[in-house]
């Protein structure tokens, strides 16, 4: 009986660390291009808030992951022309984000706080999903959790084997010779940050369509934030994004895990834990200050504009 | 088609130009917002811009209001300009409202008045303990303060939870999750009687004389922002980037401790699980609209603030929801930012793209 | 060596520019160029900094378009949309401040440079070829931050060699180059130009042109001041044409050595920048009333070696860096300033000066006296004081600005050097270290400086200058040292040394058959 838990247990942590999953594969193609957008989490509480209500209103989930994921490229684009054209400040044009999402979405979804959503199939996966354990703890997921997999799969083909990847990096690393090569270094730089948007934006669906089913003010509760942790010291790389996403996926689930087990500890320390493991994960990569700077996106947070 | 051309100087002009630009568009963006959704848009704009400056005691909530915003931001304003992002503000405003709380829980009607001060150092402690954990995991491990202050955040709301919740909890609160009320000693003295505005005012006007100082008159001031303008040249000067992170983080920790006890001790009485209203959040708002100088941080605190009773107006007059409030914050920066443009650009209107 | 007897290769110009004008701002920066590009022709483009160059460069590379005039190629006139164009017309560049990207291989970065749709596998081949063909070897998959200088520019000249140019262009290619690798070079130029290749080749080294080229075109302010032939053109004559006036006079020197005042003692300590250099038993002695010059190729060691000297870096064991017999190791700069040793770094803007803070409290960044009451908050800035000292540094050094608040960025390159020249002079140091003092500065600026160097100098402080051009530091110092790899050469009389024994320790070979020890 107690192997059943855990296989429960790892089934849950995979669809929460989808969420991080996407969020933070976003950010790390913003990242890889130079660009640091610190308005994740208000990106995805406007998705979340935006995808609910489209399937309240038209009962597909498909429909609501699409309106998710173009509101987070929407949000993304404004701040990609005013960081990337009009050369405002990323770190403060991305907090501007953040809390602007945080209070429009508050706003807009007022009217959404009581509603639900129908009832859905489980998805399984044929065959696979009757193995015993195995079945229970991988194969029982919502499509996207796989759909994640392949992403960053995908992600770190295109990043390492493909030339757009190469020159997505290299604007990353050295706008300026990218640009004397003659590539368009700023276009490139805001589809980079749109594509990431749309990638937060489909994290922030997710999470108020299938993960959570409901709409709460705040709901995103800080992932945007984790994520963007994520990909530090995931030293910006696919892989590492999705298993760290895991990770933290086990751990924001390990507080319900441990209450139903009994463990004689306060629900609010439990509710501290994803937090606190995010700041000694940071402080342990960060403590080799050689390593980032072998890994990080070299003009990471830089304003650049093309010397004529 | 527009194009942007680069200045050689920052505009004079549109240096203190662009945040009345700025405050424009937001109130165009919000007559906008309330004709969508079938407000009057006028009256709307009355409730934000008029009702809360139209007579005395409108302006003594202004101040109540104000008085956290514009110590938080003036704590920021210091942080930030060193390139010390701390984001964190409102942890260390909650943890500053728990320190002061626990002092203030110890007081009975016999207390002496000076218990007060008891308090308010109280607060100054709890925020600045909390973010000197952000600093110390900066200086020893190079973590990212952006996302330390901002996790300590959470984690701040979580230890306020499980205090009124538990062991805090007043036993004859009907079970909600709030402290008792706090004896009548503890109360921050007003500054006149029956008004509502209290000494945090001095404080804060204090604060405002004593950071211009320190930015503008001191060496050790110029140190300070050099380590934000130009790290490098901050390294060749000799001018220390430890000394300038410590005490970014420990003044603006210790001014949110002091405005999460002002708020607690003050107008609130009683420590609730409803206490963090984001002021902290907020604050950021405030040290970028008031252009991180002193002078500027009264005009954008008293801005917010408007904002504030605004939403709140808005709320029980025009059966919009308070949220709205963070909306035209969260506009306001948008605008200013991109109004800053100005400042280093010029909008030229070209006929043929040549 | 003089190059071949020159034949056109046809009778058509390869590029031909007329009136070719660009303006920014308010500066003028072409003014109505001309130039004639024959193909097989190695053609010179000379003139000091600011004359305007690089823009033509831009213009002809296709990154910048001109705001009149008319460009034809091969014959036929050509409006350049991008560099990507200018590519597919022949034409290819190869930067004076490269254009690679340190995190990915060699095969990587010439792939993303190239147009084609060639795989990578095949351009690694590629790379190969062209390298054995010219003498340029170089490994495909080697990662760009483990290449020297020298190796980088190699990497740049196979980029643009494969793109089989009609036209190459050269920005001032050997300021990173020993004298052996400067000859190695000209050797692969004079090969293309022989099979029908044109270059223009941009410099403002007097010998290097007339020791390869067959013509040149010489700038000044942004206008052509003469076309010549270099080869039969005097010194004078070019330098006339170049800067409007005679060559300066060589500077004479009355060197007086004094007692030891700084000295390294046997320093190593390992690089901070992972793409950085460790410096290795690192010994050195400044003495009052000379000039000791540190040659080198950029990227040996010179950064790291500065941080030593300055205190930005206090890792060196007690003892072993000492001011007139103080140990320094543990001082940082505030107090090695104190104690009389001032130094400049050759970044100007971010460093040696803060862009966005005016011309009076970038003084403070090194200079004390307008501060009073010390012991409160680092003690209050006397605003006058400051403004008067600042008016006196900008009248003496001649810096050209709007005021002392103008702010440090809107100074031209030249003005703000000799503003932060003056600022350390006139501190009236113990020991003064520069690095790079005439970088990318006018030559009015660079006499000025370079004087003022001396005259301190023959009030006997001690100056240590850290300069890439090889002909400064033997028209100032008094004794050269070579640094190489993070080590230090033993030190020479100038007048005893040889450009080909400097030439030759430059690539760290000093150990075999020393010369005079100084």
């Amino acid at each position: 009986m107690i192997w059943d838990t855990y296989a429960l247990l790892v089934a849950a942590s995979l669809n929460a660390g989808t969420v991080l999953a996407f969020a933070a594969l976003g950010l790390l193609i913003n990242e890889k291009a130079g660009v640091v957008n610190l308005g994740a989490e208000g990106m995805m509480l406007c998705a979340a808030m935006a995808g609910f209500a489209c399937v309240v209103h038209t009962g597909s989930d498909g429909l609501g992951f699409v309106v998710g994921m173009l509101v987070g490229a929407g949000l993304a684009g404004i701040f990609g022309v005013l960081t990337i054209w009009l050369g405002s400040n990323q770190y403060a044009t991305g907090l501007a984000m953040t809390l602007f999402g945080t209070g429009i979405s508050a706003f807009v979804g007022t009217s959404y706080v009581q509603s639900t959503l129908p009832e859905r199939t489980h998805f399984q996966v044929p065959f696979l999903s009757d193995i015993p354990w195995l079945g229970n703890a991988l194969f029982k997921q919502h499509p996207l959790v796989y759909a994640a997999v392949l992403l960053s799969l995908a992600m770190i083909y295109f990043l390492n084997k493909t030339r757009q990847g190469l020159i997505l990096r290299g604007i990353g690393e050295n706008p300026d010779s990218a640009h004397a090569l003659g590539y368009p270094v700023r276009r490139l730089r805001l589809w980079a940050v749109v594509f990431g948007g749309s990638l937060c934006g489909l994290a922030g669906a997710y999470l108020s369509v299938i993960y959570t089913p409901l709409w709460v003010e705040g709901m995103v509760a800080g992932k945007g934030w984790i994520a963007l942790a994520l990909t530090t010291f995931a030293t910006w790389r696919p892989g590492r994004v999705l298993l760290g996403a895991y990770l933290f996926g086990f751990v924001t689930m390990l507080q319900f895990h441990l209450q139903g087990a009994g463990v004689d500890v306060s629900s609010e320390f439990l509710t501290m834990l994803p937090y606190l493991a995010n700041i000694v994960v940071l402080v342990m990569i960060s403590r080799n200050s050689d390593w980032i700077k072998l890994n990080i996106p070299a003009s990471l947070g830089k304003p650049y504009s093309p010397s004529a | 088609m527009l194009r942007l051309d680069a200045r050689p100087e920052v505009s004079g002009f549109w240096k203190y130009g662009s945040p009345w630009l700025a405050l424009t568009l937001t109130a165009l963006m919000g007559l906008a917002l309330f004709a969508a959704l079938g407000k009057d848009p006028l009256r709307g704009l009355q409730m934000f811009f008029w009702l809360p400056v139209q007579n005395m005691r409108a302006w003594g909530e202004l101040l109540v209001k104000a008085t956290p915003l514009l110590i938080i931001a003036l704590g920021l304003a210091v942080a930030f300009r060193a390139n010390v992002w701390n984001i964190g503000a409102e942890g260390q405003y909650i943890l500053g409202a728990i320190f002061a709380t626990g002092v203030a829980l110890t007081a009975s009607h016999t207390s002496s008045a000076w218990i007060v001060v008891v308090i308010l150092a109280a607060g100054v402690l709890g925020g600045l303990l909390w973010s000197a954990i952000t600093a110390v995991l900066r200086d020893r491990f190079n973590a990212n303060e952006i996302l330390v202050s901002l996790m300590l955040v959470y984690v701040a709301v979580q230890m306020l939870m499980f205090l009124v919740n538990g062991p805090w909890k007043d036993p004859q609160g009907f079970n909600f999750p709030q402290t008792p009320t706090f004896a009548q000693p503890t109360q921050v003295p007003k500054l006149i009687p029956g008004v509502r505005v209290n000494i945090g005012v001095l404080l804060a006007m204090v604060g405002v004389v004593a950071v211009w100082f320190f930015l503008f008159k001191t060496r050790a001031g110029l140190e300070h922002q050099v380590n934000g303008m130009a790290p490098a040249a901050a390294r060749y000067a000799g001018f220390s980037s430890r000394k300038a992170l410590w005490s970014s983080l420990l003044f603006s920790g210790g001014a949110a401790g002091l405005a999460g006890a002002l708020e607690v001790a003050g107008p609130i009485g009683q420590l609730t699980h409803n206490f963090p209203t984001g002021y902290g959040f907020a604050a950021i708002i405030v040290a970028f609209v008031g252009r991180l100088h002193p002078i500027g941080l009264v005009f954008s605190a008293l801005l917010m603030s408007m904002f504030y009773i605004g939403g709140e107006m808005a709320q029980s007059r025009m059966g919009l929801t308070k949220s709205l409030t963070g909306v035209f914050q969260g506009l306001l920066l948008f605008n200013l930012l991109a109004c800053d443009t100005l400042l280093h650009y010029r909008l030229r209107w070209l006929r043929n793209p040549s | 060596m003089m190059s071949e007897r020159f034949t056109p290769a046809s009778n058509a110009p390869r590029i031909r520019l007329t009136g070719i004008t660009k303006r920014y701002g308010e500066v003028l920066a072409n003014d109505s160029i001309s130039l004639t590009l024959m193909p097989g022709e190695i053609h010179a483009v000379l003139g000091e900094n600011g004359a305007g160059k690089s823009t033509l460069m831009k213009i002809i590379y296709g990154a910048v378009k001109p705001d009149a005039g008319n460009i034809s190629i091969n014959g036929q006139t050509e409006k350049l949309q991008s560099p990507q164009m200018a590519r597919s017309l022949g034409i290819s560049m190869v930067f004076q401040h490269f254009s690679l990207f340190n995190t990915l291989s060699v095969s990587e970065n010439i792939w993303l440079g190239l147009d084609s749709a060639l795989k990578l596998e095949e351009v690694s081949q590629s790379i190969i070829d062209k390298g054995k063909t010219y003498g340029l070897d170089i490994e495909p998959k080697r990662m760009v931050s483990t290449l020297s200088v020298g190796e980088m520019q190699r990497v740049e000249l196979i980029r643009a060699l494969l793109t089989e140019p009609r036209v190459l262009i050269l920005d001032e290619p050997t300021s990173v180059l020993s004298p052996g690798a400067v000859e190695k070079l000209f050797a692969v130029l004079r090969r293309l130009a022989c099979e029908g290749c044109s270059i223009l080749y941009i410099s403002h080294k007097l010998n290097e042109i007339r020791s390869l080229c067959h013509s040149c075109t010489v700038l000044r302010d942004g206008r052509v001041t003469g076309h010549c032939d270099p080869r039969i053109t005097s010194h004078g004559d070019l330098s006339r044409l170049m800067m409007g006036a005679e060559p300066p006079t060589q500077l004479t020197r009355q060197p007086t050595q004094g007692y030891k005042v700084l000295a390294l003692d046997n320093v190593s300590v390992h690089r901070e920048d992972p793409f950085g250099i460790d410096l290795k038993a690192v010994s050195l002695q400044v003495r009052s009333g000379e000039v000791l010059g540190i040659a080198g190729v950029s990227g040996n060691g010179q950064k790291e070696l500065m941080r030593v000297l300055s205190g930005e870096d206090l890792r060196p064991h007690a003892g072993s860096v000492t001011l007139s017999g103080q140990d320094l190791a543990l001082l940082g700069p505030m107090q090695r300033r104190q104690l009389g040793l001032h130094f400049l770094p050759e970044e100007r803007l971010g460093r040696g000066a803060v862009p966005d803070l005016n011309l009076c409290l970038n003084l403070l960044l090194t200079r004390q006296e307008a501060i009073s009451y010390t012991k409160l908050l680092g003690g209050l800035i006397n605003s006058q004081t400051l403004q008067a000292q600042a008016a006196r540094i900008m009248a003496r050094f001649r810096v050209k600005a709007s005021g002392p608040q103008a702010r440090a960025r809107s100074l031209s390159g030249g003005n703000l050097q000799k503003f932060l020249v003056g600022r350390e002079i006139d501190a009236k140091p113990q020991v003064l270290i520069i690095s790079q003092p005439t970088w990318g500065v006018d030559i009015g600026a660079a006499a000025l400086i370079r004087s003022e160097i001396l005259a301190l100098r023959d009030k006997g402080c001690a100056v240590l200058i850290v300069s890439e051009e090889l002909e400064e530091l033997f028209e100032i110092s008094d004794r050269i040292v070579v640094m190489a790899q993070g080590q230090l050469s033993p030190a020479v009389l100038t007048s005893q040394a040889s450009l080909l024994q400097i030439g030759a320790w430059m690539s760290g070979l000093w150990r075999e058959g020393s010369d005079a020890q100084a």
